[in-house]
């Protein structure tokens, strides 16, 4: 028989292993992809994988001469916090107007508002390609901004929703009181208290657009293109080449992924929609 | 000046009246204890008069002028809440503050009022300690003090203590009571704290269902309810009431057989019974003597009895089955299952008619006439 004491370290060496194969399992690729970008071409290719080579810069180096990385890199940058800040000052007076003046609605709206993540993108494509084309916002920065921010706002109005929902309503009462006017009351009240939400979802929503690839290819072509058109015009007619491919979307991962390991803290307490505190 | 007066007002959330018309005046300097049953309305009048809801229809005047449709910061008036709803994110001082630096103070006017705040509150060595740091007895007193900084006509408390332990709820208590002295402000406080209404109160307002059932000093409705609901609602231990129908009645006394034996003849004003009417006796654990089984004929059995050292309420059981409470002294050693008789203090029984209304004293009518 186990004693209580011995059960218990048994299980959390049980799943801690677990929680690490699991994550091991995730980083994987990533790791593969950056080992990869130190290769030759011919060595990515070798059968069986190599573990250890001498490491090259050559891919980099072939990146820098063919393409303008960092004109990339503005563009998502660009791309990625301006719809951001768009869609934040969209959704915190929605989340405010739900969590505060609940109607019998509400609920159902942020349900149907959710809905629309299900559909299908490309079901859209057509129409918002033709649109965009008489808009003349084809291939500019100011296109993927609104639809970046469209595609997220659902999600990031559920969050700043939850966020506002922890925050009794009295505090914003008393405010109110106090003489408040709604925009002090929210700039001087609400949003401090909720920060630690409202963060989350920013951060949130900067990974999303930084990693968003399906509406960027198909509405940019050089001017606005962010990182991921570059990493697709990698896997270009003449053939894969794994080695530069690896560096080009090491290169353009790096940026984000060191963001979000910055700040891992916030994305996990806004992700686990309060359940952690 | 902060005189408050409610004219009909009335309050519906989606399409169920919650608020059926009240009138109410509330003087200059008053204190004033709502009570009432859970769910009877009294937050929701207190946030009316705060200007958190709108009201369905109706008025409320302060100093003679129309507020109703006066937005909250306007009104002047401010309010303690039940959650204390402090700005988390502000220290004391911050908080106690924020209204007057919304207004637009100068740093040296503020600072001297939150100063004397602290003082009156005894909160001046936690003046920048943020809420999280507080104790509850802490936290309640600087929600106490938002309110006093900002001087404002009329204070409003919804259940303010009902958050704090017993020992703090005394303290507090007593504070309240020195700080509607020394702000001679006007106050309107809910409770459903028996001792805090009594104790607080220059004058109590009986809610029920939406309704006022009655308005008047602490005394005069522990003494003359004007009907059955408000003599069950004041006091502590409930007074019992006793089930019976009229014998004979005038308008100088009432004769009634009790359903559980006994037969009493009480100093009321009864012409307006006939004989066999249905009517409650309402008389309080106070008003009751517990004696021997053959001293009286109103027998009854011992149940349980609650030993508080001052005194000793026992629960007693009629031979109809009613239970109620007698007010005993602290020694009193009666075992359960006893037999025992009660002697009730006839001048201070009330009557109740069959709606409910209490039957007046004699000559009560004329003298009111
Ligand atoms: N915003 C609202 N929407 C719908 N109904 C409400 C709303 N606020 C209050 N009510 C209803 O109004 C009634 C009175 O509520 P209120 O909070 O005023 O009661 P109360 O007398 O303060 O009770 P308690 O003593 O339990 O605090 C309740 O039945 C409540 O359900
Ligand atoms: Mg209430």
């Amino acid at each position: 028989m186990l004693t209580l004491k011995q059960t218990r370290s048994l299980r959390t060496l049980v799943l801690g292993s677990l929680a690490w194969l699991l994550a091991l399992t995730l980083f994987f690729p990533i790791f593969w992809m950056v080992l990869t970008s130190f290769k030759t071409e011919v060595e990515a290719f070798a059968t069986p994988p190599q573990l250890f080579f001498s490491p090259t810069l050559e891919n980099y180096l072939h990146i820098d001469s063919r393409s303008d990385y960092f004109h990339f890199a503005w563009n998502s940058l660009v791309i990625s916090f301006g719809s951001t800040l768009a869609g934040m000052l969209l959704a915190v007076p929605a989340a405010y107007s739900m969590a505060f003046f609940e109607t019998r609605r509400t609920k159902s709206t942020l349900l149907w508002m959710l809905s629309t993540k299900m559909l299908p993108p490309v079901g859209v494509l057509v129409p918002i390609y033709l649109l965009f084309k008489s808009a003349g916002l084809l291939d500019t920065r100011l296109g993927l901004v609104i639809v970046y921010t469209l595609i997220n706002l659902p999600i990031m109005v559920w969050m700043v929703y939850t966020a506002f929902k922890e925050i009794p309503k009295d505090i914003l009462e008393a405010a109110r009181l106090d003489g408040a006017t709604t925009t002090q009351e929210i700039c001087r009240v609400l949003l401090p208290i909720s920060k630690g939400g409202l963060a989350s979802t920013i951060l949130l929503s900067l990974i999303l657009c930084w990693n968003e690839a399906f509406w960027s290819l198909n509405l940019t072509s050089s001017a606005a293109a962010p990182l991921t058109a570059l990493v697709a015009s990698y896997s270009s007619p003449e053939g894969l080449f794994w080695a530069k491919l690896s560096a080009v979307s090491t290169l353009a991962c790096a940026p984000i992924l060191i963001f979000g390991w910055l700040c891992q803290k916030q994305l996990v307490r806004g992700l686990s929609f309060g359940a952690v505190k | 000046m902060s005189d408050l007066t409610i004219k009909n007002l009335k309050k519906g959330f989606d399409g169920t009246e919650i608020i059926k018309g009240i009138d109410l005046e509330i003087k200059d300097h008053e204190f004033v204890v709502f009570v009432g049953p859970s769910g009877c309305g009294k937050s929701t009048l207190l946030r009316l008069i705060a200007g958190l809801e709108e009201v369905t229809s109706g008025h409320i005047h302060l100093d003679g002028q129309d507020i109703t449709d006066v937005a909250p910061a306007k009104r002047n008036l401010a309010m303690v809440f039940q959650t204390y709803a402090l700005y988390p994110h502000m220290s004391v001082s911050k908080n106690m503050s924020f209204a007057l630096s919304l207004a637009g103070a100068d740093k040296a006017e503020i600072e001297r009022k939150v100063k004397e705040a602290a003082r009156i509150l005894e909160l001046e060595h936690l003046l920048e300690r943020k809420p999280k740091a507080l104790s509850g007895g802490q936290r309640q007193r600087v929600a106490i003090g938002r309110a006093i900084v900002r001087h404002p006509k009329v204070f409003l408390f919804d259940e303010p203590l009902s958050n704090l332990d017993a020992a703090l709820r005394v303290q507090m208590r007593l504070e309240l009571a020195r700080l509607h002295k020394e702000l001679n402000a006007t106050m309107i406080y809910v409770t459903h704290d028996q001792v805090e209404a009594m104790t607080l109160a220059d004058k109590v307002v009986v809610f029920n269902g939406g309704r006022v059932e009655q308005v008047g000093s602490p005394l005069e409705l522990y003494h003359h309810p004007l009907n059955q609901f408000v003599a069950g609602f004041i006091g502590t231990p409930k007074m019992a009431f006793l089930g019976g129908s009229v014998k004979a009645a005038d308008a100088s006394g009432v004769t009634v057989a009790l359903a559980c034996g006994p037969e009493y003849c009480l100093p009321l004003d009864g012409s307006a019974l006939k004989a066999g009417d249905r009517v409650t006796l309402g008389v309080r654990p106070e008003h009751l003597q517990i004696a021997a089984a053959e001293h009286s004929p109103f027998k009854v059995r011992l149940d349980v009895s609650e030993h508080l050292g001052a005194d000793t309420y026992c629960y007693v059981r009629t031979e109809s089955g009613e239970l109620l409470t007698v007010r005993a002294p602290g020694d009193f050693a009666g075992q359960f299952g006893e037999r025992a008789s009660l002697i009730p203090d006839l001048a201070h029984c009330h009557l109740f008619d069959a709606d409910g209304r209490t039957l007046p004293k004699p000559g009560a009518s004329a003298r009111a006439a």
